[in-house]
């Protein structure tokens, strides 16, 4: 944690994490007292007066069906955005580690999408799926006789805000897939087909297996960029809608406090989702970076 | 490979074309709508090949702006990302660089409480606590000010981490040698510090870049001035009033823009971008 060797000085230190801690005082701490603050407290809209209400705030959230929905659509909505974005992203990296020729192309064009924000994203899948000129839709109605309108059609909504996040994510998984399946030996693999084990066994009982740390790490990432990181693709798109079908919890947040002005209940909003935050930052601390080891 | 089966072989370049494909279609899409005019994308199917209205389309949009969503110039709102994305990836490894010197190469009191108080940061994203931190800039007046912009995001416990990280395999006999020839601490971190953390500043800088241009919330909230729009948020707008009119070429036009920047810092320094970022995870 700290060199053996150190210079010495009374104020130096203190000078020289100054700002960092300026910053998180006034910018992060701050606010999430405050949040924790107005979470117990009932404002009026105008901000004139506010009631101490105790746990009423959370009450409300946990009597409310649109509430617990939300928690539901993030769920539906993180779980199908890791598995996809994992699932293709681990296909594609075995492939490109056993290609040999072409294979800096091959990570060259499929990495890119990483430097997109996810607001774009959103907006590029949103033009592609729009129901009257977008050339997606236009192929479903074609070939498959689908009627597509996220407009109308919640399910549908969903579905389109999970394949733009997870069509941004892929990028990132690869890179880390590719590296955890270049850090495994190959006498390994080399070995298992001298014992005559086909490529498919060989990967599902030494590659998978010795890949799991950066599966495991990878899991937990991308969960947290689900839940957290994707308010952009839902605000540039459905806005929440039709009907709250896309109201993920992070956008809940936002609209109960600056659409709605709800104060204490996007405050309570803010303390479940610091709670859900913290707790997914220890999981990985604690036991990610240790325990699936080899 | 390890043993030659044609048809694994063709099998895995299946696999990744069709992956390309796949990542490669929407920006294909976006790039081929935004030369064509508006009334050429009203009609259903849109053309999939590129159309001879790109430099009047992009002409528009660089010095005009899409009228329909509040006419702000493109080239406002590049800059205004280009000086956000530059502050805060600045901001972010200048106080990271100085708060990891002095927790690593220094013994003082309270040092754990500081670093434990930046580790937080990490688990409290702006989506997160966005009302009480508007409110927080809001008495600091600092609504619609570029410092506004930056400022609150440049808190980092990812770099720090980084930088201590790195500093922590920096042997103890540079430290005694620089001190035996009485460099003082300022003086070893400017002259052999800093020389040393250069490919790792660099390679922080791509990711950080990236993070700072591709801001959303943060600059949808707090600007309410067009005159400081960036253009990530700013297409927002777009598609909002865009549901009725035809200006998806422009909304396309816009999302190629605010993609190329970061993109092109990606495909020009790959390595250094793949170092910052498997290292920054760790």
């Amino acid at each position: 944690m700290q060199k053996r060797v150190f210079f010495r000085s009374w104020w130096l230190p203190y000078v020289l994490v100054a700002p960092q801690i300026a910053v998180t005082l006034v910018f992060f701490i701050w606010p999430a007292y405050q949040a924790l603050e107005s979470s117990f407290y009932l404002e009026d809209a105008f901000g004139f007066s506010r009631n101490f209400v105790g746990w009423r705030n959370f009450e409300e959230l946990f009597g409310d069906a649109g509430y617990l929905r939300s928690f539901r659509t993030t769920l539906i909505f993180g779980l199908s955005v890791t598995i996809l974005s994992m699932g293709m992203a681990l296909g594609l990296a075995v492939c490109a580690n056993r290609v040999i020729r072409s294979s800096a192309a091959y990570r060259t064009l499929l990495i890119w999408p990483y430097a997109v924000a996810p607001a774009l994203a959103g907006v590029l899948w949103f033009f592609m799926m729009n129901p009257s000129l977008g050339i997606v839709a236009y192929m479903l109605e074609s070939t498959f006789g689908m009627d597509w309108n996220h407009y109308v059609n919640g399910n549908q909504a969903l579905a389109l805000v999970i394949v733009a996040a997870a069509w941004k994510q892929v990028s990132y998984n690869f890179l880390f897939f590719l590296a955890g399946l270049q850090s495994i030996p190959k006498s390994l693999i080399e070995a298992a087909a001298i014992d005559r084990a086909g490529p498919v066994r060989r990967f599902w009982s030494i590659v998978f297996p010795l890949l799991s740390p950066t599966t495991f790490f990878l899991l937990v990432v991308n969960l947290v960029y689900a839940f957290f990181d994707t308010f952009a693709i839902i605000h540039a798109t459905t806005s929440g809608g039709p009907a709250d079908a896309t109201s993920i919890l992070v956008y809940k947040v936002y609209s109960t406090g600056f659409v709605g002005q709800d104060y204490g209940s996007s405050a309570a909003q803010s303390v479940i989702l610091m709670i859900m935050v913290i707790a997914m930052t220890f999981f990985q601390f604690r036991f990610i970076d240790r325990r699936v080891n080899y | 490979m390890i043993e030659n089966r044609p048809f694994l072989k063709i099998l895995t370049h299946v696999v990744l074309i069709s992956g390309v494909l796949f990542l490669c279609f929407p920006v294909w899409m976006a790039l081929v709508a935004s030369t064509h005019t508006g009334e050429a994308l009203a009609r259903s199917p849109i053309p999939i090949w590129f159309g001879d209205e790109a430099i009047a389309n992009y002409t528009q949009l660089l010095t005009g702006g899409v009228p329909a969503a509040g006419g702000v110039p493109l080239s406002t709102m590049m800059l205004n990302s280009l000086i956000m994305a530059l502050g805060i990836t600045i901001g972010k490894i200048v106080i990271s660089l100085l708060s990891a010197y002095a927790i690593v190469f220094f013994r003082f009191p309270f040092r754990m409480l500081f670093f434990w108080l930046i580790f937080v940061t990490l688990m409290l994203p702006v989506e997160v606590r966005i009302l009480p931190t508007y409110d927080v800039v809001a008495r600091l007046g600092m609504l619609n000010s570029y410092s506004g912009l930056i400022i609150p995001l440049i808190a980092s416990a990812t770099a720090t981490f980084l930088f201590r990280q790195f500093f922590l395999t920096i042997p103890d006999e540079l430290v005694e040698a620089a001190r035996i020839d009485r460099a003082g601490p300022i003086r070893f971190f400017w002259d052999i510090l800093l020389p040393l953390s250069k490919t790792n500043i660099a390679a922080l800088f791509i990711i950080l870049f990236i993070y700072g241009w591709n801001q959303y919330l943060w600059p949808f909230i707090i600007t309410t001035d067009t005159d400081l729009y960036t253009i990530v948020m700013g297409i927002q707008r777009m598609t909002n009033v865009g549901e009725g009119l035809p200006i998806w070429h422009l909304t396309m036009g816009t999302a190629v823009l605010a993609m190329l920047p970061p993109v092109l810092v990606v495909l020009v320094m790959q390595r250094l971008f793949v170092k910052g970022l498997v290292e920054s995870e760790k």
